[in-house]
């Protein structure tokens, strides 16, 4: 069966929304984003959480902080260029042995016509490595659950921090002409 | 050209100012900001509900609405300088979407950056934080310049429906180091055992 892009990304996002209701996720940080919307619009209706929208992604590091210090999980929804944003924020996760749970979808590599993307798209891993955070990369529609639960489990289990990347190989590349 | 309210001309303390605050802070949970304030705090007594915020320049508020959205009962006070908000000026707009009547923030603002010689910042140079806030959308803003403000403030913080940001124009001095446990992981574990009764 061939399914349209949106109704993938429906999928998806009813998905991860179940993984991260059976994770006890309550908190979503986020900043505005197209890979994320469907998940966005679905925590904003979902009564169990709250969204917070952030003016730069650092803040969703140390309000995830905050929410752990005082007993709730949280998650944060960025792009790989707000990867960039965080890293000096990451001093605070990994100084506290925070659990830091991050979903990250990508630009800046599969296909990518914007060449602007580009050096943080490449970046991402990377830097998200150098500050002590495991990442693990969805680059396929059906391994997204999968790689989410352990994901959060690694996260919230272990207490580290965790950022899952979602390729534009299933996000499907933005298109400029 | 230097602000006419500068740290040069103030005659608030900062030190007094937060022993003050904390003096009767009941079940308060309370976060500091890097250098001074943290400084500030744990010479007013080290606490199991402190979390000192020693690094991440700019993190201070975000991690108190963080805190202040889990524990939507309990007063969070968080306790900065202005060069540290400024780094994240930004988590204003952040929290007025949320905001969370629990949260207040309290600016000690000696328009310096104290950690490193007390070069000026940009509040020096007439920026109105309680302005910026109130254009945000706190419903409580204000600055307190002298003895009677501060008074005035105090219960402001303690209990007004929030989010609430008070700044305090302090002398900018350069005091003697009162250093709190600096292993942010045992103090994050302690806070959350003593809230949560689990680390």
């Amino acid at each position: 069966m061939i399914e349209t892009r949106a109704a993938a990304a429906e999928k998806r996002a009813e998905t991860i929304h179940e993984i991260l209701r059976g994770n006890e996720v309550t908190i979503v940080a986020h900043v505005p984003d197209g890979g994320h919307a469907a998940l966005i619009a679905r925590c904003e209706h979902d009564p169990a959480m709250q969204t917070v929208v952030l003016t730069t992604e650092e803040e969703g590091v140390a309000l995830a902080a905050g929410a752990w210090l005082g007993g709730l999980r949280a998650v944060l929804l960025i792009q790989s260029s707000g990867v960039g944003n965080i890293i000096n924020a990451l001093s605070l996760t990994d100084s506290g042995k925070f659990p830091l749970l991050m979903i990250v979808t990508m630009r800046g590599e599969w296909g990518e016509q914007m060449a602007w993307q580009v050096p943080m798209g490449r970046a991402t891993r990377s830097v998200l490595e150098a500050m002590g955070v495991m990442v693990y990369e969805a680059e396929r529609d059906e391994d997204v659950a999968e790689i989410m639960e352990a994901g959060a489990s690694l996260a919230f289990g272990s207490g580290l921090a965790v950022a899952v990347l979602i390729s534009q190989r299933i996000l499907g590349t933005k298109k400029f002409d | 050209m230097p602000h006419a309210t500068n740290g040069r001309t103030a005659t608030l303390h900062r030190r007094e100012l937060v022993a003050r605050m904390l003096a009767e802070r009941g079940d308060m949970l309370v976060i500091s900001g890097l250098g001074n304030p943290s400084w500030d705090l744990a010479a007013a007594g080290d606490n199991d509900l402190n979390f000192y915020d020693l690094g991440a320049m700019g993190s201070a508020a975000a991690l108190g609405l963080g805190l202040a959205l889990a524990q939507p009962s309990r007063r969070v006070l968080v306790i900065t300088g202005d060069g540290e908000l400024l780094m994240g000026i930004g988590t204003l707009a952040t929290i007025t979407g949320p905001r969370p009547k629990n949260l207040a923030i309290a600016v000690l603002d000696n328009e310096a950056y104290g950690e490193t010689g007390l070069q000026p910042t940009h509040t020096a140079h007439g920026v109105d934080l309680a302005a910026i806030a109130l254009a945000s959308g706190f419903p409580i803003a204000q600055t307190a310049r002298d003895e009677a403000e501060f008074t005035a403030a105090l219960p402001l913080l303690r209990n007004a429906p929030g989010p609430v940001l008070v700044v305090l124009k302090i002398v900018a001095e350069k005091l003697k180091i009162v250093s709190p446990p600096r292993d942010a992981a045992y103090v994050k574990s302690r806070f959350r055992k003593a809230l949560l009764g689990m680390p």
